[in-house]
């Protein structure tokens, strides 16, 4: 359940639709299953009051779809944000990727959004799911009729170790704000760390082997907006490229990794979209952790124009050397 | 299709010693785009170069490989040589097989196998070489002379002297350095105000040179011809240009107990002080960590006494924006710390102390007026144990201490025993050495006149322990030479420590984008050849800063240095380097990235309208890169997460490929 109720939503995105503040609204409305919830722009109140969703479902993070959709008019553009994509929306800013003033930022408080394989490996044949209740997720199935399940135990990694419930981005807020939250979001890295070098190479072996190259990550990645991504680009050589070794399976991932380094917030959405359960995210809270040790504290997103360390060059700057020696035996 | 050649050089054996050149000349045969290779004794004389020359002429070709050595080395004199046959100077590239190849190898497989796989990579490069134009760039005719020691002083006095004006910028209130606390200079014994003190008043009086004192630079832009520099003028809470420096304020300053660092600390001065009766500028400084009236708000006493009224207790720091052609820099050395070396307890006693305390008690104006007495109890000293090499010449294993000779401690002890001898005949004086060093004009004499004609008792060893006992400090050393331990109850005991680059030089480096060593001392563009030049175009060295030095060395050094700044700052304008960073309008994402990480500022962003496929127009962000600013440094490529940034001449593709070729 979420705190704040969908009708809060639809009510001020029509308020804002009906004063002329916003022309459109970049919200959420149903797919298929209960569970697939799918963005979608709105251009009425009737549109919002027919389709718009907002339940435990909502998990995309809207902060991309700014970077095509302001672009489409000179009007405000209507768009909600939970704490987590605020940080995108923050970070993109500092890029420039879009323009502030064509953005009417909302946000919305959040209790965390279901993680739908956990809710599919606890429930099969999975008719509605029913999220009204606080502590509770009831799902009808095909099969075993009504099965009441711990809502927490359907969180999903980025939720359990949600970072934040403070919205470091808005023009307006619905509910009350939170905090920075203390998370063991560093806690699976660190485990990971412990292994040997070939531990862990067998470990990353098994999980990007299954790696379809469908692109999702990608294309879902608020950190990945280049004009023309090098991997969809002719002369950059690597267009395409099918892995030629089992070695350069993880290319993909360990390119787009460097790439988001430094700018990712860790919004997790690159796991949330894996249809093959890749645990991606894994992979970027390495270099946030690191980033950490190495150079002190830094969040992307947290503030506009903040420059993040591996390309702000100080005097007191970490030598190269020092940088592998603190980074242990299995740096 | 590129025509390429490829020419293998034995540089006598330094090459041909352990690289089979002719197996080199021949593998090469076979590569894509090579259609003549050949190897020669020397390719950089004049008949080398000639060979090239001629097969260009003869085999139509349209790009160069030079197996050689480094291309800092020849690079140069190859682009000429291929501009002279015809060629754009940039369609050459150096394959580093001595360097990199031949001095690091002793086999002559491993040597030549390697040196195949280094040619390979060239050729793949020039294979997408392109041929390349440099631009010109403006010269700001003013130099910038970074610290105010006798090196940046003589420094600033030459080049004024070619007639072009020159900033001093020095930390601390008057300019003079350390040599301005020396009381006497070896070989000759004349005391060290009396000859520097003149020069101070030349750049004084130099209409040409402006004096920033109390001052730092805190930012430097730009390349060379074309400095930005921001000089941070930290607040003196006196009025520069109104100070008479009369005085009358610091006699009159009810704080008394300031540590007085000009005297090193073993005497008092008030908050508001003139550092010595010569300082330039002769104008007085509060301390703001001592003064009352800025701490508290209540004196004010310098305000009223002063009849010139230049106190202005409200003043702050100010910054300063000039732009400079060339830069030199002069910071100079401190003694390393003590604290570290406590064997010989100076943290104990106030009676062991450093050679340069030694200058101060021995000079007019120190703190006992030039008598030599123990710091302790004021009684004159009659047994003093000199020891030399503390920190200096330690082993590279050791946690305390520099690996380095301080070069001028052997003298300046020599001078020191000579003196006291010389003044206190009633004095035994006792020195403890590793090896006396004295190369210099007049310097192994002098030594020896201390040893033969004043007594002094020069032993070869180590001191291993000082003890404070009672009124005597025990000094237990060894005589080598002897083979027998010594026991010397001393008054006094002199520390010979090691010098050490002065701490602003490290972040000064960083901000010039200068190399140093582990030591902490900037290097050379090269040790022999180009010894007052750092690597880095228009960033020049005087003086300590580049290693430990005497003054005669660094007068001469300094004067090295302005000689290099007035044959740059004589030019009109300065060919640029044509590997420069452009930007790719069409894959730019317009972050700004690139803007944040470029240390020339040469890169702006510009909004530009771009026709879609379909038809319509966009207006996008985008990065533009002035090509008179950038200094080809790559900064940028490697920070472009959209891959739009690209180097002239070292393009992402020509690196991939070396990167390929290297590989296969």
């Amino acid at each position: 359940m979420q705190e704040v109720k969908r009708e809060v939503l639809v009510s001020k995105a029509s308020e804002l639709l009906n004063n002329g503040t916003v022309d459109r609204v970049l919200g959420w409305k149903a797919g298929e299953f209960d569970y697939d919830i799918t963005p979608a722009v709105f251009y009425t109140a009737e549109e919002l009051e027919r389709d718009f969703v907002w339940n435990d479902f909502c998990g995309a993070n809207f902060s991309k779809y700014l970077v095509a959709e302001t672009g489409k008019s000179e009007n405000k553009l209507l768009v909600f944000l939970k704490p987590c994509d605020t940080y995108s929306f923050n970070q993109l800013l500092t890029e420039h990727r879009f323009d502030r003033e064509r953005v009417y930022a909302v946000g919305v408080g959040c209790n965390g959004m279901l993680d739908i394989s956990k809710l599919r490996s606890s429930a099969e044949g999975i008719l509605h799911v029913h999220t009204e209740d606080a502590d509770k997720v009831a799902v009808d199935t095909l099969y075993d009729g009504t099965v009441t399940l711990d809502r927490a135990s359907l969180l999903p990694d980025r939720c359990v170790n949600c970072k934040s419930k403070k919205h470091v981005a808005y023009d307006e807020l619905l509910g009350a704000d939170g905090e920075v939250l203390d998370s063991g979001r560093f806690d699976e890295v660190e485990r990971i760390e412990r292994m040997t070098p070939d531990e862990r190479f067998a470990f990353w072996q098994g999980e990007l082997s299954r790696c379809i190259r469908c692109n999702a990550c990608r294309d879902v990645c608020p950190a990945c907006t280049c004009e023309k991504c090098v991997f969809d680009n002719p002369q950059s050589g690597v267009e395409n490229k099918a892995a030629a070794t089992s070695f350069e399976e993880q290319m993909f991932h360990i390119i787009r990794a460097f790439h988001v380094a430094g700018r990712c917030t860790d919004c997790g959405e690159c796991s949330r979209v894996c249809p093959q359960h890749i645990p991606l995210h894994l992979l970027n809270r390495k270099f946030i952790k690191d980033i950490d040790s190495f150079y002190g504290e830094y969040q992307a997103g947290a503030e506009v124009g903040s420059r993040a360390p591996i390309v702000d060059y100080r005097t007191d700057d970490l030598e190269p050397g020092e940088a592998v020696e603190r980074g242990g035996e299995h740096a | 299709m590129q025509r390429i050649g490829v020419f293998v050089c034995h540089c006598g054996t330094n090459i041909a010693g352990t690289v089979d050149v002719k197996a080199v000349a021949q593998a090469l045969k076979n590569e894509p785009g090579v259609v003549f290779s050949t190897d020669y004794q020397y390719m950089c004389s004049q008949a080398g170069q000639e060979m090239i020359k001629q097969a260009v002429a003869d085999n139509k070709l349209t790009g160069i490989v030079v197996c050689s050595c480094s291309p800092r080395m020849h690079e140069a004199t190859f682009r000429k040589t291929a501009a002279a046959a015809g060629l754009n100077p940039y369609m050459v590239e150096i394959a580093n097989i001595r360097e990199q190849c031949s001095w690091v190898h002793k086999e002559m497989p491993v040597g030549t196998e390697k040196a195949i796989i280094l040619a390979k990579a060239a050729v793949a490069k020039v294979n997408l070489n392109a041929p390349l134009t440099p631009g010109e760039s403006p010269v700001t005719k003013r130099a910038l002379v970074i610290g105010g020691g006798i090196a940046g002083i003589q420094t600033a006095l030459d080049i004024a002297d070619a007639g072009f004006p020159v900033d001093i910028v020095e930390t601390k209130p008057t300019i003079g350095g350390k040599m301005a606390q020396l009381d006497k200079t070896f070989p000759t014994l004349d005391c060290a105000a009396c000859i520097l003190t003149p020069k101070m008043v030349d750049v004084a009086q130099n209409e040409k040179i402006r004096i920033f004192s109390y001052s730092e630079v805190t930012d430097v832009k730009g390349f060379v011809g074309n400095f930005d520099v921001t000089i941070k003028r930290k607040a003196r809470y006196v009025k520069e240009e109104v100070c008479t420096g009369c005085g009358a304020c610091t006699e009159k300053c009810p704080q008394k107990k300031v540590p007085n660092e000009f005297n090193l600390g073993m005497d008092n001065r008030r908050a508001i002080y003139i550092p010595f009766a010569q300082a330039v500028p002769k104008v007085a400084t509060i301390d703001a960590d001592y003064c009352t009236m800025l701490k508290t708000g209540k004196c004010g006493v310098c305000s009223k006494v002063c009849t010139a009224g230049a106190i202005d207790y409200k003043a702050k720091d100010e910054f300063v924006e000039e732009k400079y052609g060339a830069i030199v820099v002069a910071t100079g050395f401190n003694p390393i710390s003590m604290d570290k070396f406590d064997e010989f307890a100076y943290s104990q006693s106030k009676d062991v102390i450093t050679s340069l305390e030694l200058e101060r008690l021995m000079n007019a104006a120190g703190p006992t007026g030039g008598t030599l007495l123990r710091p302790s109890d004021h009684e004159h000293p009659h047994t003093i144990v000199f020891v030399q090499c503390v920190g200096s010449r330690c082993s590279a294993c050791a946690e305390k201490g520099k690996e380095y000779c301080s070069k001028i401690c052997c003298m300046y002890t020599a001078k020191h025993a000579m003196l006291i001898r010389d003044k206190y005949p009633d004095t035994e004086v006792y020195v403890f050495y590793i090896d006396v060093r004295t190369p210099g004009k007049n310097f192994d004499e002098f030594y020896r006149r201390a040893v033969e004609e004043y007594g002094v008792h020069y032993i070869k060893g180590m001191v291993g322990k000082v003890t404070p006992e009672g009124k005597k400090l025990h000094v237990q050393a060894s005589d080598l030479l002897d083979n027998k331990q010594l026991h010397i109850d001393a008054d006094l005991v002199v520390l010979a420590a090691a010098i050490e680059p002065d701490k602003s030089a490290r972040p000064l480096a960083t901000m010039l984008t200068a190399s140093m060593d582990t030591n902490d001392f900037f290097t050379e563009a090269h040790p022999k050849l180009r010894p007052v030049e750092s690597p880095t175009a228009g960033v020049f060295l005087s003086g300590t800063c580049q290693g430990p030095k005497d003054i005669p060395e660094t007068v001469s050094q300094a004067g090295a240095a302005a000689s290099k700044v007035i044959g740059l700052l004589c030019k009109d304008k300065l060919t640029g380097n044509p590997c420069i960073a452009h930007s790719d309008e069409m894959m730019c994402n317009g972050c700004s990235t690139c803007e944040k990480v470029c240390p020339y500022g040469a890169i702006t962003y510009v909004e530009k309208e771009f026709r879609m496929p379909d038809r319509t127009t966009k207006i996008r962000r985008v990065a533009s890169v002035n090509e008179a600013v950038c200094q080809g440094c790559g900064a940028c490529t490697v920070a472009c997460m959209s891959g739009a940034m690209d180097l002239r001449g070292f393009r992402n593709n020509q690196i991939m490929a070396e990167v390929d070729a290297i590989c296969k």
